[in-house]
């Protein structure tokens, strides 16, 4: 019998919710040893006994049982959740309350809360998606600094800091209690950044990558699915990871090559996706808040409801990065407006766009800023220079998919 | 055909190494159940054994001192067995060079079930 992929790591996630809300969020190592014991369980059992029909429902079985062992051991010496301690001290109210733990409301209720206390902004940014990586989505380090480009004793610094940091807060976010109006914005940056990580990285892992990408959307569902939390920006920020994880499959190719978007086939693109994000679209439409995932969700619409480039509605498109520009400038956006300005007026116009951007030298280590350049001149016609810029880009390629891109991009430069 | 045991032998760092991560420990299992399927199929399993559980008792020597064991610090834990059939000892050791716990610092012992032909 075939395991579902990635059934490990997603109910591993589950599991340390559950157990974190009978634990207490002070003993998370306690439960992630529960979670591990049980992965090894799982692996000398099924070997003799066969995979059992309900994976998932074993695993669970396996952690809730082993939860109620440790209770039993150590209630008198160790302090669990404050909430439910009394409820641990009688046999007729510890199994209820353990069983109540891992049902499946609670456990989304758990992950919610676990999202707003890892996204805690006294925490750098890295940190708190290395703690959202680990612990709600069931990365290990090295899988999470493969994915980022970075060492991977960095990434378990990263992670031991921020459990230290939920070690020290005696209790999850509460939100009912605590201010969730506040602390909102900084889980839904992480997730962005998140999603950001994985559809942009330079890291050649597409695998993880994708998974992020999904893992980023699971959460903020999550989040627009609860009344507290599913504010239109919450929702505008679900559309466009819904609008560009859609496009992903023809972004790159299954032998894991870069696509163009003007060569990108569009019959590759997640229709049901689109349709979804789309309808998070207009979810997010209710109310007068316009944020900068609106209007990142609006630009991702107009694109994915094309027939193709030169259909694009580009005007809008322009328009809305310079809605964009104004509410959060960046070299990037600014990049990606030249392109659009380029495509609706023409390549002079793009290139005295992209030649008019602030802060330039933020774009220096970024190989698509050439590479924008080069293109706009290979449609001028001048090749020299044409080539002259896919070549520093190429120099700039992060990993060997982005220099096989440029490298084919050159060939169309003819030869000199 | 003969019986053979496999003892699998493995280290506490060996065994947290391939179980690092859920990932990781899902692909361990995949590993395992794909090599054990394979056994079967060519009608290698005799027996498959049964699951053991980490924690356990020493009882050693004439004075019969019970300690906790096996210890954290024993560098190769008997981690679990199997009973396989087999031509020959050296089919026995050919067919476990497909056993997963020799990707980490994990050996196999084979030995020879003694055969009872009178």
């Amino acid at each position: 019998m075939q395991l579902d992929e990635h059934l490990f790591r997603r109910e591993s996630a589950r599991m340390v919710a559950a157990l974190t809300r009978i634990f207490g969020v002070h003993n998370l190592s306690l439960a992630e040893d529960v979670v591990q014991d049980a992965f090894c369980r799982a692996l000398e059992v099924w070997k003799v006994r066969g995979v059992p029909d309900n994976p998932s429902a074993w695993l669970m079985a396996t952690a809730k049982n082993r939860a109620l062992d440790v209770i039993r051991r150590e209630r008198t010496a160790t302090t669990f959740a404050p909430e439910l301690s009394r409820m641990f001290d009688s046999e007729w109210t510890l199994a209820p309350v353990v069983d109540e733990a891992f049902a499946s409301e609670v456990i989304r209720d758990e992950q919610l809360r676990m999202m707003f206390s890892c996204c805690d902004p006294r925490l750098k940014e890295e940190v708190q998606i290395a703690l959202v990586l680990n612990i709600l989505c069931g990365f290990g380090a090295q899988e999470i600094a493969a994915a980022f480009l970075a060492g991977r004793a960095a990434v378990e610094k990263r992670i031991a800091r921020g459990k230290q940091s939920l070690a020290t807060s005696q209790r999850l976010f509460d939100l009912t209690d605590d201010d969730v109006a506040d602390r909102l914005p900084v889980v839904q940056r992480a997730l962005y950044l998140l999603f950001n990580e994985g559809y942009h990285s330079a890291s050649a892992d597409t695998v993880v990558r994708t998974e992020m990408c999904r893992e980023a959307i699971r959460l903020t569902e999550l989040l627009a699915a609860d009344a507290r939390t599913g504010t239109p920006a919450t929702c505008a920020l679900a559309a466009l990871m819904c609008l560009h994880a859609a496009r992903l499959p023809a972004r790159i190719t299954g032998a894991g090559e870069l696509s163009a978007l003007s060569d990108q086939d569009r019959s590759t693109w997640d229709a049901s996706l689109i349709a979804h994000g789309l309808a998070l679209l207009d979810r997010s439409a209710r109310g007068a808040d316009v944020s900068v995932y609106h209007l990142e969700a609006a630009i991702a619409a107009a694109h994915v409801q094309a027939p193709s480039v030169e259909g694009t509605d580009w005007h809008t498109v322009v328009e809305l990065y310079d809605r964009l520009l104004a509410l959060a400038p960046s070299p990037v956006v600014a990049l990606n407006r030249a392109v659009a300005v380029a495509q609706r007026d023409g390549e002079d116009s793009g290139i005295a766009e992209l030649e008019a951007i602030g802060d330039a030298e933020r774009l220096a280590a970024y190989p698509f800023y050439r590479a924008a350049f080069a293109e706009l001149e290979l449609r001028r016609g001048r090749t020299a220079e044409a080539r002259e810029h896919f070549e520093a880009a190429m120099r700039l390629a992060r990993n060997a998919a982005e220099r096989r891109f440029f490298q084919k991009r050159l060939g169309c430069c003819g030869s000199a | 055909m003969s019986d053979y045991i496999y003892l699998f032998r493995t280290t506490p760092d060996a065994r947290r190494a391939a179980m690092g991560s859920p990932e990781l420990a899902q692909q361990s299992m995949q590993r395992w159940l794909a090599w054990l399927r394979d056994l079967e199929t060519k009608g290698h399993v005799k027996d498959r054994g049964q699951p053991l559980e980490n924690e356990g008792k020493l009882v050693r020597g004439s004075k019969k001192v019970i300690t906790d064991g096996p210890f954290p610090e024993v560098k190769d834990l008997v981690a679990g067995f199997m009973i396989v059939q087999a031509r020959d000892i050296a089919q026995a050791a050919e067919l476990a060079k497909g056993c997963p716990i020799l990707e980490g610092d994990g050996a196999v012992e084979v030995r020879p079930v003694m055969q009872m032909n009178f």
